[in-house]
């Protein structure tokens, strides 16, 4: 939450103001703190073991630095605090870790900046976050420690009570915080670093919530609750709105300033690099100095201050008492709770190494997330900001969604095949087609119905209509924002006139039948396909169709609208211009790559032409069993012998039954074969649309360069000519082509990456999805003989038995 | 095209259709034929212990001209006119493989080297089928001719059997084969006659409905079990397709699922073997023992029709003798023709109903062991599907 602030320093003398500010709010805090506390400890024993779990680090403030936290790390965690609270009287457990939590809580609150330093280390940690993944700014990380020990031990305080909690949680012994000499050696490695920083994130994010709910004191509750609904996704009051907002602020702000050119981040680790070590140095570099507690607090006042407003007016009436208390209280409650979700989590990684490594991984892709949703689209910016509660949303859901996310990360940056574990969190099924209207305007609704744990859906399960044309607008929305980057955007099952004709008509007959079977079989392909897709999931509309009741009608989808004409000479320009296009691959993976995707194309068209034959003549042989059977069972009627007869009729009868099974596999093999390459036929086509994408890019960029040429000779023409009032404007303009170039050429670097992830990414989905559907069907075709096996050998004994 | 059958698959083809009573004392077998485009010359073999020949064993070629020769000896023979006459072996025919192979040819372009091996190799061997059953046919012909107590007898057929030259009989002119047209008529126009007359005895009024209902229904199967085969082969021809298509696409393909590809096509393979088998083995089992049967349905009608002329020739006889006995004028001449159209048709009814009787039996038989051996090569070739499909997921699974 707090964590993105720092990048858009608000101007420094509005934000001394608010230092000052602050710095009264906090003032009563003091006394405020006592009685929080006091209520807090008073409260009850859950709490109670949480709270202690931290106190062992918490337990000496002054001392933290001194003791070496290691010993905590070294006892499990939980033990010892159990076997506090349970040995103890409970006074004693009480006033014991009180005093000591009141004494780190003094420090935290005796000065207001150093509540806020509480907070701003936080932020230093989770801004941290976001670097550490990327390249190595962990030295930094620790000199910044390190500096801050140094100078500002009271700081230093705060800042290892937290980060030694973090630490702890890491369970790594070795602490950053342990001395301030021991964070300077470096010796620490980039885990380190991402493990305390994971911890705030994880505390604000997610599990502050859940530590509020542990907390039973009512009023303390009821304080919380805006801030719950700040940090969960609902925000019934207006003003739970407000903080959202900030929130959203400053994810929106570090999205913009820290990935502003997050494209290439993904495709050059060293740009990245370059990226993340100057805003590093301007950030950390300074606040180093004695002048740190103030930058930091000038940039953490900000978001603090609003929501410590926010809350003051809202949370002032339930609370009985003062609004100045509050804040203080909010401050503290931040303090408190963030150290009990520490524990937390630190039991939990205490517990197994696995888990903590999965939430390093989410911290990773918390930042993925970001990176890959901020730059595409400026437009979400302003979804975001005008929906705030939405967004709230996504970021609280970002960490849920994470594990994807991250061994897509993962495997982009690696190149690691390593096997993504093959659950989704999200099920979507497309069912109950059904007509609506007559005649020609009549069309088919189905019910889309949402499964998923994620939490970024308001619901587990929710169920909206939608018709046709609704999934081939969201596909054309999709595509129109995700095509241009390289990504493969699942395409759904094409328009159909004469199919759809025939339904609309009325007719009732088998095949329309089976084409709305197909139709609604392959949309919940297509859409489960576009949930599948980590950076689809992200997009609003995606979640927009899922979810909203109503949608704007999809115009443009109309084959013989206006648009869809427009549609078609863009098309037929695209085609002229990839003809013309010359490019001269310099990737000799992304020229393979496309032969490969075309002969695999050629053949999957000849395939699924074959299938749709053996379909048909399983359709025949099915009609002339049945034939067959009728006159099997006249001629059994027309037999004099009784027992021929018999037989006859009984042969009859298994001939309609391996009617039947005809029948059935016939639709198997529609179902499951033909319309399985039917997919890969269409999804190759977007792949193939994808390197299209990157060869348009490459154009683009072959252009700019081209021009920027020309202005080069221009100059050098007016240089010889001597014109220097021309001079400047010529070289005014190379400048502006040289960034294009440059811009140019990262696009399409980043495109090329892009593509060539999501080339990688869908050959390993095709070969699973291929392996699953394709025994699927093979169990069909087994059953099918097995039942076949059954009908004879009910019939042999028959045949046996004519005399 | 020239092909010929090895001693070894005879065994195989050997008659399926009619249940044989082997008499040891004249064993008819065709081990040998070869095929010149439109002509088949089989070889007939004979061992024999009668002594009406004048060796115990011996070869002879023969044509497909000659069986009909021998068919239709038989038939116009006056004392076998109550006797079911064995139907005349089909015609050979290679014309719908032929144009198979033509077609193929043609759209050699349009496959794969190893698709297009793969469908001539079907068709070589359907070809070779066709073959085996024409060979086939025309052997049950003779041997349920010699199984015969009285056919196996006459002089046409031991010349046929014996003479060791071409027989070159005489091929039917165009006369002919417009009098064998026009008789043909003059026949079904007479059995619309003769059904109106009234049957005297409830026996043949009974077989008489019978065979005419049974004859209709068994055509209808006949065709509609040649269709259901055909469609069967057309799915084997299909998985044929696209096996060699999945092969070529594992082949493009460097991801990881070449080797699914690899595994399905090589499946599809397999499983279209067996669909094959399933294809002929019911052409073998079902519809030949129906068109079998058809024929032979069409043989005892023909006995029907030769009594009901008998019988119209004793009626009208006795019509003949009542106008004699009016006018008292070749009384006696009308007695003896009278007396004679009456031996006739009686002995024509006890022995048309002693080869009904057992041709019941024979058809019964000859059913029952045709279901039974269908019903277990289908058992057989579905659990062969079952394990090559078990086997195929499994390997999937493995993977």
């Amino acid at each position: 939450m707090a964590t993105s602030s720092e990048r858009s320093p608000p101007p420094f003398p509005d934000s001394e103001d608010q230092d000052v500010l602050d710095s009264e709010e906090v003032g009563g805090r003091d006394s405020d703190e006592d009685d929080g506390e006091d209520l807090f400890m008073s409260a009850s024993n859950p709490p109670m073991t949480e709270m202690d779990t931290t106190l062992p680090t918490a337990s000496q403030p002054t001392d933290v630095l001194m003791k070496p936290p290691s010993n905590i790390m070294d006892e499990p965690l939980i033990e010892p605090v159990s076997s506090q609270t349970e040995n103890k009287p409970v006074n004693e457990v009480v006033s014991e870790p009180s005093d000591d939590f009141v004494d780190l809580t003094n420090n935290v609150t005796d000065s207001p900046d150093e509540a806020v330093a509480a907070e701003s280390a936080i932020a230093d940690a989770a801004k941290d976050t976001t670097e550490i993944p990327l390249d190595e700014p962990s030295d930094e990380f620790e000199d910044i420690f390190g500096s801050e020990n140094e100078a500002l031990q009271e700081e230093v305080v705060v800042a290892n009570v937290t980060v030694e909690a973090a630490t702890d949680n890491s369970g790594v012994t070795s602490g950053v915080t342990d001395t301030p000499g021991d964070g300077k050696t470096g010796s620490d490695d980039e885990q380190e670093a991402k493990e305390t920083a994971t911890d705030p994130i994880v505390d604000l994010g997610d599990d502050l919530p859940a530590s509020v709910a542990q907390q039973p004191p009512p009023a303390r509750e009821k304080c919380f609750d805006p801030l719950v609904d700040l940090l969960s996704d609902a925000p019934p009051a207006a003003a739970a709105s407000i903080p959202s907002r900030a929130t959203v602020d400053l994810f929106e702000d570090e999205g913009t300033d820290l990935f502003t050119e997050p494209r290439q981040t993904k495709s050059a680790m060293q740009q990245q690099k370059s990226l993340f070590g100057e805003p590093d140095e301007d950030l950390f570099g300074e606040p180093l100095g004695a002048t740190s507690k103030k930058t930091i607090s000038k940039e953490q006042d900000k978001p603090v201050k609003t929501k410590a407003a926010s809350h003051v007016s809202n949370i002032g009436g339930p609370l009985q008492d003062n609004s100045r208390a509050e804040p203080p209280d909010i401050f503290t409650e931040e303090a408190v709770t963030t150290l009990p979700s520490i524990t937390s989590t630190s039991t939990v990684n205490s517990k197994t190494n696995g888990v903590q490594s999965e939430e390093e991984a989410d911290i990773f892709s918390k930042a993925t997330v970001e990176l890959s949703l901020d730059s595409p689209r400026g437009e979400r910016r302003k979804d975001v900001t005008a929906k705030p509660s939405a967004s709230a949303l996504s970021q609280s859901a970002a960490a849920s969604l994470a594990k994807p996310q991250s061994a897509a990360l993962e495997e982009l940056e690696e190149e690691e095949e390593e096997e993504q574990g093959d659950k989704f969190d999200i099920f979507v099924s497309v069912k109950d087609p059904e007509k609506i209207g007559d005649g020609m305007n009549a069309y088919m609704a189905y019910k889309l119905t949402t499964e998923t744990q994620l939490a970024m859906f308001r619901n587990k399960t929710f169920t909206v209509r939608r018709r046709f044309s609704d999934f081939l607008g969201l596909y054309e929305k999709l595509s129109e924002k995700h095509g241009p980057n390289g990504f493969i955007v699942p395409p759904p099952p094409e328009k159909s006139i004469l199919g759809m004709t025939k339904v609309k008509v009325g007719k009732e007959d088998s095949s329309s039948a089976d084409f709305v079977e197909r139709r609604r079989a392959a949309l919940e392909r297509y859409l489960q396909r576009v949930v599948n897709h980590p950076s689809l999931l992200q997009d609003p509309d995606v979640r927009e169709f899922l979810e909203r009741e109503e949608l704007p009608r999809a115009v443009s989808t109309q084959a013989l609208s206006g648009a869809g004409f427009l549609k078609m000479i863009n098309k037929a320009t695209d085609a002229v211009s990839k003809m013309t296009i010359k490019m001269n691959e310099s990737d000799v993976w992304f020229e393979e790559k496309l032969q490969e995707v075309e002969s695999a194309d050629q053949h999957f068209r000849k395939l699924h032409a074959l299938v749709e034959s053996l379909v048909i003549h399983r359709k025949e042989l099915s009609l002339n069993t049945a034939n067959f059977a009728k006159s099997t069972a006249m001629l059994g009627s027309a037999e004099d012998n009784t027992a021929l007869s018999r037989a006859l009729s009984q042969l009859a009868e298994v001939e309609d039954k391996m009617e039947q099974l005809h029948q059935e596999q016939a639709a198997n093999d529609t179902f499951n074969f033909a319309e399985l390459i039917a997919d890969y036929i269409r999804l190759l086509g977007a792949v193939r649309a994808t390197f299209d994408h990157r060869m348009k890019a490459w154009q683009r960029w072959q252009d700019a360069q081209g021009a920027l040429q020309k202005k080069r000779e221009t100059e050098a023409k007016l240089l010889w000519a001597n014109k220097p009032d021309k001079l400047q404007l010529a070289k005014e303009e190379i400048a502006e082509w040289e960034a294009k170039v440059t811009q140019y050429e990262r696009d399409f670097e980043r495109v090329s990456a892009t593509v060539r992830k999501e080339v990688l990414r869908f050959e390993k989905e095709k070969a699973k999805n291929f392996k699953r559907e394709i025994m699927n069907y093979l169990a069909c075709l087994l059953q099918s003989q097995q039942q076949l096996i059954k009908y004879w050998e009910a019939f042999l004994p028959e045949a046996k038995a004519i005399a | 095209m020239t092909s010929t059958i090895d001693e070894s698959n005879k065994e195989k083809m050997r008659s399926v259709s009619v249940d044989l009573n082997h008499d040891a004392s004249l064993l008819i077998d065709i081990p040998d034929a070869l095929c010149e485009r439109d002509k088949v010359k089989f070889t007939v073999h004979t061992k024999t212990t009668l002594s009406s020949f004048q060796k115990p064993d011996f070869s002879v070629p023969r044509q497909h001209e000659d069986f009909i020769w021998l068919h239709d000896t038989l038939v116009e023979t006056e004392d076998y006119a109550g006797l079911i006459i064995p139907p005349a072996p089909p015609k050979p025919d290679f014309e719908s493989p032929r144009e198979k192979m033509h077609k193929l040819g043609e759209g050699e372009a349009t496959m794969t080297k190893e698709e297009y091996t793969k469908m001539k190799q079907e068709l070589e061997a359907e070809y070779l089928a066709v073959f085996k059953k024409t060979v086939q046919v025309h052997e049950v012909f003779l041997q349920r001719l010699s199984s015969h107590p009285n056919l196996s007898k006459d002089r046409n057929f031991q010349i046929f059997l014996e003479y060791d030259q071409d027989l070159t009989v005489r091929r039917k002119n165009a006369k002919e084969m417009f009098g064998g047209f026009f008789k043909n008529m003059v026949k079904s126009a007479d059995e619309v006659l003769i059904s109106g007359i009234k049957e005297v005895d409830d026996f043949f009024e009974q077989e008489k409905t019978f065979l005419l209902d049974y004859y209709s229904k068994i055509k209808d199967s006949t065709a509609k079990a040649e269709k259901m085969t055909r469609s069967h082969k057309n799915i084997a021809d299909d998985y044929i397709h696209i096996s060699a298509t999945l092969n070529s696409l594992s082949a493009d393909d460097s991801t990881a699922n070449k080797k699914h590809l690899e595994k399905l096509s090589d499946l599809f393979e397999k499983l279209r073997k067996v669909e094959g088998r399933v294809a002929s083995d019911q052409e073998l089992k079902l519809t030949e023992l129906l068109r079998y049967y058809m024929r032979d349905i069409q043989a005892a009608k023909d006995l029907l029709y030769r009594r009901a002329r008998a019988l119209v020739d004793y009626e009208n006889s006795n019509k003949a003798l009542d106008k004699a006995r009016l006018k008292s004028k070749d009384v006696p001449q009308a007695e003896e023709h009278q007396q004679q159209c009456l031996q006739k048709f009686d002995k024509l009814s006890e022995s048309g109903k002693k080869e009904l009787t057992s041709f019941k039996g024979r058809r019964v038989v000859a059913f029952r062991k045709n279901l039974i051996e269908m019903a277990e090569l289908e058992i057989k070739h579905a659990k062969n599907n079952v394990s090559l499909l078990q086997g195929c997921i499994d390997l999937l699974k493995s993977i």
